[in-house]
């Protein structure tokens, strides 16, 4: 089957490939972007293990076609830390408060606590949880991830009280 | 994992994906949220040699209110089901079943009309349909019909849809100011479909049911809209009698398979069971 031209924004830069439409956006962001931030954990949109944000929204980048995202705005893990390299206050709480163990889990629960906050940015601890319901972390128990998202929104609430 | 080859379309116009279905019959499927299509391709139980993507037609995402009617175009996202306030004041029961379907990252591809249209029998949303009286739109190369939401579903994954339309809306006549509803669903894990679930709507005058409607999800290959089992309580003050015999009527119908969720006479008895609750529930949420 032809390939087809893709464009999109990635991490705020414009890439362009050729690739089958069945293309997996998982799959060519991994092989011919080298963007393994996101990881291929069960490929049935189960685990989240996969989770980019696309077009503003939390994505199992496993269950959408590359011809889909023809055209959008993707961010992968790699995109996530501050302009100047810093880390993002998410990923300073996850090292802080030890989040992860083996962090195969951890780019897919970073991405997509990213997006939670953008929506809710002061979540109770049961939204936390049912926020991040669609990804699966075998090793924590979650408590020290909610414990860490809760965290980060506490320093990005008061930072952006400070800007104020 | 990997799907089979396929031609990709993005019509921006639903008589630019009929003109493709029609060109390319049951070669072509249409795409939405693709959280049902994907997974099927992927395990090559579909293999459409056409993919006609739905993302650009704007006129097949919103919800609005069209004297006395609900409509909500097809492309709604259950994320947007989820956060309308037009829905959660005047039909609450669809975001209350929204937010039980499989998690955020789901809910933010996967669509109303997805839901509806597919016919798996695990979809929470049909059954909710044939409990609210819905119709769906259809759209095909000879124009729009209407097909009412309880006689849709013919068989797990056939439906009354052709292989040339495409279902654009869906129309619910606005459910009476003070109706309670309630969709009960018992799943063992997030991201499951249903052991049992059950849609329960009524209205209440003067402590006395005055209307009622029932459908069940997952217990047989179709919805089922349970309508002896609703008859039996207009009328009533939903006393234990009256909830007992609704609740007897509604398992009758069931015919579950035993699968991973359960043996069918358990499933039956769970499908009882969300009855009881939501009916219970629903006449909390009246008034």
């Amino acid at each position: 089957m032809a390939k087809m031209h893709v464009k999109l924004n990635v991490n705020g830069a414009e890439v362009e490939g050729l690739a089958e439409p069945r293309t997996l956006l998982i799959h060519f962001l991994r092989e011919q972007l080298s963007l393994t931030g996101p990881h291929i954990g069960c490929e049935t949109s189960h685990c989240g293990a996969c989770t980019v944000d696309l077009n503003g929204k939390s994505v199992k980048s496993c269950t959408v076609f590359v011809a889909q995202a023809n055209g959008a705005k993707v961010t992968t893990i790699e995109g996530i830390a501050n302009a100047d390299g810093t880390l993002h206050a998410l990923q300073e709480a996850f090292r802080e408060h030890h989040g992860l163990q083996c962090g195969f889990c951890t780019p897919g629960m970073i991405t997509r606590a990213y997006r939670l906050l953008q929506e809710n940015p002061d979540p109770s601890e049961t939204e936390i949880r049912y926020g991040i319901s669609g990804n699966l972390c075998r090793c924590t128990g979650y408590q020290n991830i909610v414990k860490a998202i809760r965290a980060a929104a506490d320093e990005l609430n008061a930072s952006r009280e400070a800007a104020q | 994992m990997i799907p089979g080859s396929f031609e990709y379309h993005r019509p921006d116009s639903v008589d630019g994906a009929v003109a493709l279905l029609n060109e390319h019959g049951d070669e072509a499927r249409l795409l939405a949220g693709g959280h049902s299509l994907i997974p099927m391709m992927k395990l090559r139980m579909a293999v459409p040699s056409h993919i006609v993507d739905l993302q650009a037609i704007e006129s097949l995402h919103g919800i609005s209110e069209e004297g006395g009617e609900i409509v909500i175009g097809a492309l709604t996202t259950q994320h947007e089901v989820l956060a309308s306030a037009l829905l959660a004041g005047k039909c609450p029961i669809l975001p209350e079943a929204a937010a039980l379907i499989a998690d955020p990252q789901v809910r933010y591809c996967g669509t109303i009309g997805g839901n509806v249209a597919n016919g798996d029998p695990g979809n929470d949303m049909p059954a909710i349909m044939q409990a609210l009286g819905a119709t769906y739109r259809a759209v095909g190369p000879n124009g729009s019909r209407d097909i009412a939401a309880r006689d849709y579903y013919e068989a797990a994954y056939f439906t009354a849809l052709e292989e040339n339309e495409v279902l654009t809306q869906i129309r619910i006549p606005t459910p009476a100011a003070g109706h309670g509803a309630a969709y009960e669903k018992q799943k063992r894990k997030i991201g499951d479909y249903a052991t049992a679930a059950a849609a329960v709507i009524l209205t209440m005058d003067g402590g006395r049911c005055s209307s009622a409607s029932i459908a069940l999800t997952n217990v047989a290959a179709t919805p089922l809209y349970a309508e002896a089992a609703a008859a039996a309580l207009v009328g009533t003050d939903l006393g234990e009698a009256a909830v007992d015999t609704a609740v007897r009527l509604a398992e009758e119908i069931t015919e579950p398979t035993s699968d991973g969720r359960g043996p069918a006479d358990f499933r039956t008895h769970v499908a009882g069971v969300m009855v009881r609750r939501a009916i219970a529930r629903a006449q909390k949420n009246a008034g």
